[in-house]
Parts: structure tokens; C-alpha cells; sequence
């Protein structure tokens, strides 16, 4: 575990790429038992930790959204872990357990457009905390909710003015019992003309008070978790909702659907204003439709996008109110010669992320990761293969239609390492520091490393400039893993999250949810 | 548990409803708080419900809202200003809440109880309040305590000044945006407590930090700062600190913030004064109404006359009247109707030559847009057009546009020129409205849009209102009548509804000798449709005509009509058969 941890690296000079991490199992959640048949609603569809990785939110295909908490440091702040870790050679790793989960979204049914509305959660971001109190924006295809998760007292209430069981006998067949049952008594109801003509204000007290009269007691101290939707944002997309993401303003976010992307004031649930639109006025002459976007994580006028031609666009919101003409345009020129049927469509960008730092952006395509400077627009700082071995497969997976899958990629905290995911449940981390040869292939299971090919890789001839470091690693996997089996199609691991802080990854196979550290 | 005595039950039951697990049930005890507080007395109030209250703070947040608003009016309810301070804690706490209306609302209500607290109150309770609030560990809480700075401020001491002061400049450079935005809508209200000698040096600084913020919508709040604090420097620093600012800012990168100094532009005009508003803010304002985004053109061409008010005439024919001329052919319609809604306000600026050689054109263009709107808000600004261009050139010029816009394909756009039509008519004269828009005022009564011929049966009634009933008798009646024999039944009904509106202006003696015959005529209607409408407008006529009229011609038609095949017709028959009943009755 040496220099393992994040937060050690970052703070060493750059005398040379940090050591690869070796990764370890951490926990499961969901796990399947051998033979049991995944159910379709409980395949997990988005994974979002929070910004300081205390949390980590899951929505899955049934609407559900599902919060974890982090365990293994709840009670201590940073001085009392450097003790600690001086006090236990092994640094801890985080450690989540199971907080609380909630419906986020229901099947709808558009009756305009005749049109099914899956409830599956496309996308989960964590808003701003406050007073201990969770705020997350949950999307499915359509309709984008605001949802705030808060401890609430259990209330017990012992002592009452009015004998609940004889107000009872008054008319309500509600059980004796005063706090749990929905309507404990009926009074208002059964008397309204009467307790209300009386309660003028012109109604006189004495001076003093009447003293029979008493205020209800709260006894209980247990405290329950309760989800409550605060706004639902509707009716704005046309198309599917593909991403969603938050201003670092604290007051705005947008939502991205095929072909628009809309600005929303948290607050404000019936407008929005549409800042791109690529919709042609013929459909058409439509070559090329938006496929992710993010807000820039510090400045609030930046935001990226990314297209179905493996093009990144950041635009400027200071520029104009309606933002169709990019500031700037990331994509890679294609070697000429090497165009196929299948270019295009291999090209198209699932997912995009910013680091942390804002400085570079992380796109995936079907093939490759490929990181980007924001100030380099002529082509990207690092190519990552991802599943090269594919290659030669591509026509069987446009048959089965798996090279439309969407692979989510991420960042670690300190941006010195890039993951995503791939077939057979696994996933793969690389290293994007400068000379690093970094590139992991795990499997989600309980044994990570079961299937790690280990291959020297080394970084290809440079493309471009000398200042360019651009590598091509990763290559290295034939089409068959260590077991001499083709790879499986149908478990892809499709959505995964880096902790923001620490070495520690959270992926999604299936319905089971995977966490490893290093 | 105790028993209530049987008078007592309401209010008991409102006591005991604050826990109920039904939030209507919660919300209404708590809107009628002031009943619990005088039926527990003063002293309970205060000892027993506040400490409660201040517990109840997990509450829904309509709850909380509700109880943010009460607390804020309840000082006569715990025993006057004296015993203000116990107010505070329950409220203390519904400023840290997250749900910003809810905060928003304490701080209001905290305002109010301020404001009536003894000063040496206010410094025991209230400003540890504001500092506390100022150093809480969430946002939330920081966000509430910058609007409370001016209420605690005044009363402190040297000290405590110089403390809030610098506390304040710390939450103008918070980390989270959110308090950095509530500290720039507040720096106004709280600088305007503060003494001149501290404004220029400790405010101006916070203000100049809350300038340059990176995020875009701080800076376009400080925007506003600059008015209010202009207001309250002296003139020279205001040129000195302000004007700069305001310069910069109609530069901003941001097109949001460069939209706000448009949108504020007269009100910083107002805070720097004449002098220095020629020589920099003309030349900033020109650049906002060339503006490459669309948005702050709209926001700056709206205010053209406003700011042409404060300026010379040269000025303004040198400097704004060019750019005027540019917006009125801009690319964007919505910069054209904004820049003709105000247009005409220029002409007693510019004055008589100026307008007629420069503006006039410009206004005619306008008026030929392709976008309707733009032409309505001409025509909305008919009065102050025909003070500029006299009578003849307007009626070359508006005739067209007007007769296009009346026959324009977008209803809504036929509606809006209806509604403007009586005021054309008292403008423009008998003359000129008998020649010209007469006709359309009888074409619009056979529109095919239902609410088109509604309006205009509303319109010949507001017209023989304006001329009078000899002019409706010679120029209306005849037209309006002429049509009662139109083949479509929902046409004659839309003169059955001209006629119910008409009668009351025209009075009895035409009523019974031109209206009458012709709804009497209608009740023989073969559609059932027209003969209930003719039961109601024969209802409406009661009161207009003679009793005697009443009986003679209403009363049998109306019997007749009672006896109709159709349930409709009889019924409104029975109605109007009732009324004349009632009307007998009560003569």
C-alpha cells in the first residue's frame, strides 16, 4: 500500500509516475448467487458519489434510487486520521453500508405521443448539502426531480388535551392508538362549523392564560430517513435526457437531451431555457446528435458536449444566450485510409467528465478513452485502448447491436488515473500521468485480479509535436481472457464512479454493486 | 392526560392539532397561533409555546413557512417590545433551513422584530444572533445573516461596528457562492447604515471584491449595488469609485451582466449624475445597443427614451438617434417591438424638426414590420403618435397597416388591433373613422374566430358609447341589423350578443323601436341555439325598457318560448319569465 493513497501522490514533486496501484476488493452489495436470474428493474442504470465521497447514490432500471454511506471515518475529521494512520500501517480504505433507498421515478405513459416513459434512472447528481440534509437531481428519460433526503424526529406524542380514544368514540373508527395511525382523531373534522365559528379572533381570553390548557409533548428521539421530492422539473425534452449536471454557482444545471440542452434555476421548476440547440430544420439533414454534457467543475460560464461524430464542443455561456456556436472544438482527425462502415458509429462519444481541476476532459468512444487539454484543441494528450481485441469483431456487434452500448468513464480525485468499463464485467484503469504505463484490466468480482493479463505495454510512436505526449497503450488483450473463453456480451459493465478523494472505485455489474481500493 | 372543559374544546383541539400527522390540520394550527398564544396568556407564551416552537423545527417546510410569517408579527402576543428577544431563537433556527423561502421569510420577519427592539436589546440578543448566524457551519445560515447586517448594525458600538464590518467583507468573499450572491443583493441595504467615512473605505472595498467574483452571477448582482451605493456616496467619489465600475461592467465578458447595466441603466444614470452620464455613460450605452447579443439589445433599446429624457437634445440626436435607426431594422424581431414600444416617447425630446426629419421614418418602417407585434406596439402608442406626425400623415401611413393588421391570419393579432379600435376612433375623429374602419368594425362581426366576433360586438358597444347614440343610430344600427337574416346560425347569434350589449347605450325608445322587433323576430328561429340566446337577451332587456313594453311584447314571446320543444329553450324562457316576476314584485 505504499503510496498507494491519493492524496501521497499528488503531493510528491513529479519526479515520475506514481507506482501502479494495486487493487483490492472492498465490498458488494447486491451481490448475485450462482444460477440466480437478474431481475431487469434491479440492474443498476447510474452511480454518483458525492462531492466529498461520504455518500454514493445508485439508480437502477425500476426508478429506485439507493444512498450508501461512508462507514469507516464517520467520526473523525482530518487530524484525528493522520493519527491514525501513523498508529496502523494499513491506511483504511472507505468503507460504505447501506443508508436508505427511495422510488424515484414511476412508468408513465405520454398520452400526446402514445408513447411509453420507462421509470429507469438515467442519471443521478448530488447538489449542494445543507444542514446535514442530502439533495440529489434524479433524471429518467423525460422528467428530472430534485429530491431531498433528512433525518426526521419519530414523533411520539404523549400528552394531548383531548382524550384521543373518546374522540374517537366520537364518529372516527381509527384505531386508539395516537401517533401511528394516519388520522389519530377526527375532531376537526367532525366538528368544523363548530370549533371554527368560536375561534374568532374577537374570541376573549383572561389575562392570564387559561392554565388547563396544555401544549402536546414530544417524547421520542428516534430519528427516521425520509426522501421527499422538492421539485420536479418536466416537461422541457422532446427527446431522451442523456445527462445532467450541476453549476458550480449552486443555483443551476443543466439537462442535456438529444438534441438540446436546457439551463434550470434549481429553484425554479416551470422554466428553463434552452442554451443549445443543434435540432436542423429539416430532421432529415440530422448527421449528429449530443450524446453527454457537464458543467466545467469551477467555472460557472464553461460547459462541455459531446457529439455522436467524436466531437467535444465547450461552450462559453457569457458569450450569448443561446450557445449554438461552440468557443471551441475537440475532435481527432481521422487517419486517412482506415475509414470503415463502422467509423462513425465507433466514433460516437458515450461519456464525458471533466477532472477535477477543470483543466482536462476524459471522453469515452466505443474503442478508446482519449483525455483532453482544455487549451489543446488540436487533437487529445492521451489515447487509452480500451477493447482493441473488438476490432475484428465489430460487424458481430453491430448485429447484436452491442457496439451501441454506452460506456460511462471517470477520473480518480487527483487526475492521475482514468477508468472505465468494457464486456465480461470488466473494467480497466489506466495511468495519464507523464510516463506512466499504467493499464489494469479487473474483473467485477470478488477477485479483482483474476483475470489480469499482465502485458509490458509501452507507449507508441508520438503522433504529433514533442510537447505532446501522446500515448497508444493497451492493446495488449487478445479476443480471449485468461481462461481462453470469448468474451460475453451481455455483462458489460456499463456505469462505474471514482471516489473523489481516495483510490477507490464503485462499478456496476448488473444489479450488484462492486467497490474496490488500492 | 387531562380533560378540557366543553368551551375549551376548539382551542384545545387547535393546541393538540400542532402535532397532528395531517400537515393541513399542523398548517392551520399554526396560522392561528395568535389564539394559542392568548389562550395560554403571555407568560405560558413565552416560557411554554416559543421553546416549543423552537423544537418543532423538522416540520414540513409549509409548516415552517407558515410559522417564519407568525412569529414575525407576535410581539404583542409574549408581552410587548420588552420580551421581543424570546422571538428570536425559534426563528435563529428557520434561518438555517434549507429551503430558501423559508429562510427568506425568517429573515424578513427578524427584520420586523429588529426593528421594534430596544436598542440595548438588540445588542445583547440580536447581534450575537447575526454573528452566529454569520459563522455557521452551512451555507444556509451565512446566506440568512447577510440580510440582517442593517437591522443590528445601528445599534452597536464603535467596536462591534468595526467587528460587523469585517465580518461582512468575509462574506463577501465566502467560498460558496450563495452567500457571496446574498451579501451582494444586501451590500445597499446594509451600507446605507453605515457611517460615510467607513462607506469609502471598508464597503467600497467589499464591493470592488464582489466586482471582479468569477462567477457571473455574483457580479451581475453587484450590478444593482452600484446604483444604491451611488446613491449614498457623494458625487465626486461616486464619479470616482462608481462610474468606473459601471463602465467596466458594460464591457463585462458576461452578456448576463452586461444585460443587467442595460436593464439598470436609468437608475445608474440617476446615481452618478448629469455631467458624468454624457461623457461616459453615453458612449457605454451606445455600445449596449450594438450589442452582439440580441438579449441586452432588447434590455437596451427599451430603455431608449428614458435615457434620452436625461440628455440634450444634441446629444441624444448625435449619439442615440444613429443606433436607433440600426435597432429599428435588427435582425432580432423581439429588439424591434421592444424599441417600438418606447419609440414614440423620443419625439418631445428630439422636438418638432428633428422628429418629423429623423424619427418619423424610422417610425414608419416600424410600422410596415413584417412581425405584427412590432406594428401593435406602434399602434398601442397611438396618442403620443398623433402629438408628433399630425393627423394627415398618420392616416396615410396607419391606414394600411392598421387595415393589414385587421386582417391578419393570427387571431390574437385581429384581437389586439380590435381592442385598440376605440381609442383609434376618439383619436382620429368621426370623420376619419367613418371612412375608413367602419367597414372592418362590421367585417370582424363574421369572423370565424368566436372570440373575434365576441370582441367586436364588444367593440360597436364601446364605439356608440364614445359617439353617442345618434351616431350609432346612423352608422351601426343599420349595418348591425342588416345582418340578422346571415344563413349561419352562430353569425345572428353573434348580433343577437351586439344587440344585448347595444341596448343599454342606446336607451329605451330605440331599443323598442329598432332592437326589439328584430329579437322578436329571431325567437322564431329554426335553430334552438338562437332561441334560448333570444330568452336571455329578452332577459337583459327588462330592465331597459317600459313595464308596459314588458308585458306586451315580452311577456307572450317568452310564453311562447316556454312552451318549446327543446329543454334549453324553455328552460332559459322559465328564467327570464322569472325575472319578470321578480322585477313586478319588487316595483
Amino acid at each position: 500500500m505504499n503510496g498507494g493513497d491519493g492524496g501521497e501522490v499528488t503531493a510528491a514533486p513529479p519526479a515520475g509516475p506514481p507506482p501502479p496501484l494495486e487493487w483490492k476488493f472492498s465490498q458488494v452489495f447486491g451481490e448475485r448467487t450462482a444460477g440466480e436470474e437478474v431481475q431487469e428493474v434491479d440492474i443498476i442504470s447510474a452511480i454518483e458519489f458525492d462531492k466529498t465521497g461520504d455518500h454514493l447514490a445508485t439508480g437502477d432500471r425500476g426508478g429506485r434510487v439507493v444512498l450508501f454511506e461512508r462507514t469507516d471515518m464517520k467520526e473523525h475529521g482530518g487530524s484525528r486520521r493522520d493519527i491514525e494512520r501513523m498508529d496502523y500501517p494499513v491506511s483504511r480504505h472507505p468503507e460504505f453500508r447501506y443508508k436508505t433507498e427511495f422510488q424515484s421515478h414511476e412508468p408513465e405513459f405520454d398520452y400526446l405521443k402514445s408513447l411509453e416513459i420507462e421509470e429507469k434512472i438515467n442519471k443521478i447528481r448530488w447538489c449542494q448539502t445543507a444542514n446535514g440534509a442530502l439533495f440529489l437531481l434524479s433524471t429518467n428519460d423525460k422528467t428530472i426531480k430534485f429530491w431531498k433526503v433528512q433525518e426526521k424526529k419519530v414523533k411520539k406524542i404523549s400528552e394531548m388535551n383531548i382524550d384521543p380514544s373518546k374522540v374517537v368514540g366520537n364518529g372516527s373508527a381509527s384505531s386508539s392508538t395516537v401517533s401511528s395511525s394516519p388520522k389519530p382523531y377526527l375532531a376537526n373534522g367532525a366538528y368544523p362549523d363548530r370549533s371554527y365559528s368560536c375561534l374568532n379572533n374577537d374570541m376573549t381570553f383572561p389575562p392570564g392564560g387559561i392554565p388547563s390548557l396544555r401544549l402536546p409533548v414530544v417524547t421520542s428521539t428516534e430519528t427516521s430517513l425520509v426522501a421527499r421530492c422538492r421539485r420536479v422539473y418536466a416537461h422541457a425534452h422532446d427527446y431522451h435526457i442523456n445527462s445532467i449536471s450541476n453549476n458550480s454557482d449552486g443555483e443551476t444545471f443543466i439537462s442535456a437531451d438529444d438534441l438540446r440542452i436546457n439551463l434550470w434555476n434549481l429553484e425554479i421548476s416551470n422554466q428553463s431555457f434552452n442554451i443549445v440547440d443543434v435540432k436542423p430544420a429539416n430532421m432529415e439533414d440530422l448527421t449528429e446528435v449530443i450524446t453527454s454534457a457537464e458543467f466545467h467543475p469551477t467555472h460557472c460560464n464553461m460547459l462541455a458536449y459531446s457529439s455522436s461524430k467524436g466531437s467535444i464542443r465547450l461552450i462559453d455561456l457569457r458569450q450569448s444566450a443561446l450557445c449554438d456556436s461552440h468557443s471551441k472544438l475537440f475532435e481527432e482527425q481521422e487517419a486517412p485510409g482506415s475509414r470503415s462502415f463502422f467509423t462513425e458509429i465507433i466514433a460516437s462519444i458515450s461519456d464525458i467528465k471533466f477532472a477535477k481541476d477543470g483543466r482536462y476532459i476524459l471522453s469515452r468512444d466505443y474503442m478508446t478513452l482519449k483525455l483532453w487539454d482544455i487549451n489543446m484543441d488540436s487533437g487529445p494528450v492521451a489515447t487509452f485502448q480500451v477493447h482493441e481485441y473488438l476490432r475484428p469483431k465489430l460487424c458481430d456487434l453491430y448485429e447484436n447491436d452491442s457496439i451501441f452500448d454506452k460506456f460511462e468513464c471517470c477520473l480518480s480525485g487527483d487526475g492521475l488515473r482514468v477508468a472505465t468499463g468494457s464486456y465480461s464485467n470488466l473494467f480497466r484503469v489506466f495511468g495519464c500521468a507523464t510516463g506512466s504505463t499504467e493499464a489494469a484490466t479487473l474483473e467485477a468480482s470478488k477477485n479483482p485480479m483474476r483475470r489480469q493479463v499482465q502485458t509490458p505495454t509501452r507507449p507508441s510512436r508520438s503522433l504529433s509535436s514533442s510537447i505532446t505526449r501522446v500515448v497508444r497503450r493497451g492493446a495488449e488483450s487478445p479476443g480471449v481472457d485468461a481462461n481462453g473463453n470469448s468474451f460475453d456480451f451481455t455483462t458489460k459493465l456499463l456505469h462505474l464512479a471514482w471516489h473523489p478523494v481516495e483510490n477507490s472505485i464503485a462499478c456496476a455489474a448488473a444489479n450488484s454493486l462492486y467497490m474496490y481500493y488500492a | 392526560m387531562s380533560m378540557v372543559d366543553e368551551p375549551l374544546y376548539p382551542i384545545a383541539v387547535l393546541i393538540d392539532e400542532l402535532k397532528n400527522d395531517d400537515i393541513q390540520l399542523r398548517l392551520n394550527s399554526i396560522r392561528r397561533l395568535n389564539t394559542i398564544a392568548r389562550a395560554l396568556g403571555e407568560e405560558r407564551t413565552r416560557k411554554e409555546l416559543i421553546p416549543f416552537l423552537s423544537e418543532n423545527n423538522d416540520d414540513d417546510d409549509e409548516v415552517l413557512l407558515a410559522m417564519a410569517e407568525e412569529l414575525g408579527v407576535f410581539i404583542p402576543y409574549v408581552g410587548g417590545v420588552e420580551y421581543a428577544s424570546v422571538l428570536l431563537p425559534p426563528l435563529e433556527t428557520l434561518c438555517t433551513v434549507e429551503e430558501t423561502c423559508v429562510r427568506d421569510k425568517a429573515v424578513e420577519s427578524l427584520c420586523r422584530i429588529g426593528s421594534q427592539m430596544r436598542e440595548n436589546d438588540l445588542v445583547d440578543w440580536f447581534i450575537p444572533l447575526v454573528k452566529r448566524l454569520a459563522a455557521g457551519e452551512w451555507f444556509t445560515a451565512r446566506v440568512s445573516a447577510c440580510g440582517l447586517f442593517h437591522i443590528a448594525y445601528p445599534s452597536a458600538s464603535e467596536m462591534l461596528k468595526t467587528e460587523l464590518r469585517s465580518i461582512y467583507s468575509q462574506l463577501c468573499q465566502d467560498d460558496m457562492p450563495m452567500v457571496r450572491r446574498a451579501a451582494a443583493t444586501n451590500l445597499g441595504k446594509f451600507a446605507a447604515t453605515v457611517e460615510p467615512p467607513n462607506l469609502k473605505a471598508d464597503i467600497m472595498s467589499m464591493f470592488e471584491d464582489l466586482t471582479q467574483d468569477d462567477q457571473d452571477s455574483v457580479r451581475l448582482l453587484a450590478v444593482e449595488g452600484c446604483a444604491a451605493l451611488g446613491k449614498l456616496l457623494e458625487s465626486q467619489d461616486c464619479v470616482a469609485h462608481i462610474l468606473p465600475v459601471i463602465v467596466n461592467f458594460s464591457q463585462d465578458k458576461s452578456w448576463r451582466v452586461r444585460y443587467m447595466v442595460a436593464n439598470q441603466l436609468y437608475e445608474l444614470c440617476e446615481a452618478v449624475g448629469p455631467e458624468p452620464t454624457r461623457t461616459d455613460l453615453v458612449p457605454a450605452y451606445v455600445r449596449l445597443l450594438r450589442d452582439n447579443e440580441a438579449e441586452v439589445r432588447i434590455a437596451a433599446a427599451g430603455k431608449v427614451t428614458k435615457f434620452c429624457r436625461i440628455l440634450n437634445p444634441e446629444l441624444a440626436i448625435q449619439h442615440i438617434l444613429p443606433c436607433v435607426k440600426e435597432l429599428s431594422s435588427d435582425s432580432s424581431q423581439h429588439v424591434r417591438s421592444a424599441l417600438a414600444s418606447v419609440i414614440m416617447g423620443m419625439a418631445p425630446v428630439l422636438g418638432k424638426d428633428a422628429t418629423i426629419e429623423q424619427l418619423l421614418p424610422i417610425f414608419l418602417s416600424l410600422l410596415k414590420d413584417e412581425f405584427p407585434d412590432v406594428r401593435l406596439n406602434i399602434i398601442s402608442k397611438l396618442d403620443q403618435v398623433n402629438q408628433v406626425i399630425g393627423i394627415d400623415l398618420l392616416s396615410q401611413s396607419l391606414l394600411p397597416a392598421i387595415v393589414e393588421l385587421a386582417e391578419d391570419r393570427h387571431w390574437r393579432v385581429r384581437l389586439a388591433i380590435i381592442e385598440y379600435i376605440p381609442l383609434l376612433a376618439s383619436q382620429l375623429g368621426v370623420g376619419f373613422f367613418d371612412d375608413k374602419l367602419g367597414a372592418l368594425c362590421m367585417q370582424w362581426l363574421q369572423d370565424k374566430v368566436y372570440s373575434i366576433r365576441d370582441a367586436a360586438a364588444n367593440n360597436l358597444k364601446r364605439l356608440a358609447e364614445e359617439f353617442g347614440p345618434e351616431w350609432a343610430m346612423q352608422h351601426i344600427i343599420p349595418q348591425v341589423l342588416d345582418m340578422t337574416n346571415n344563413p349561419h346560425y352562430l353569425y345572428r347569434m353573434t348580433i343577437l350578443r351586439a344587440i344585448s350589449l347595444l341596448a343599454p347605450v342606446m336607451g329605451s325608445e330605440i331599443t323598442c323601436s329598432k332592437l326589439l322587433p328584430v329579437v322578436i323576430t329571431a325567437s322564431k328561429d329554426r335553430v334552438p341555439n338562437i332561441k334560448f340566446n333570444v330568452a336571455k337577451v329578452l332577459q337583459s332587456l327588462i330592465h331597459i325598457v317600459d313595464q308596459s313594453v314588458v308585458e306586451k311584447t315580452i311577456r307572450p314571446c317568452l310564453v311562447e318560448l316556454a312552451e318549446d320543444p327543446d329543454v334549453d329553450v324553455r328552460y332559459y324562457a322559465n328564467q327570464a319569465l322569472q325575472s319578470i316576476d321578480s322585477v313586478m314584485m319588487s316595483s
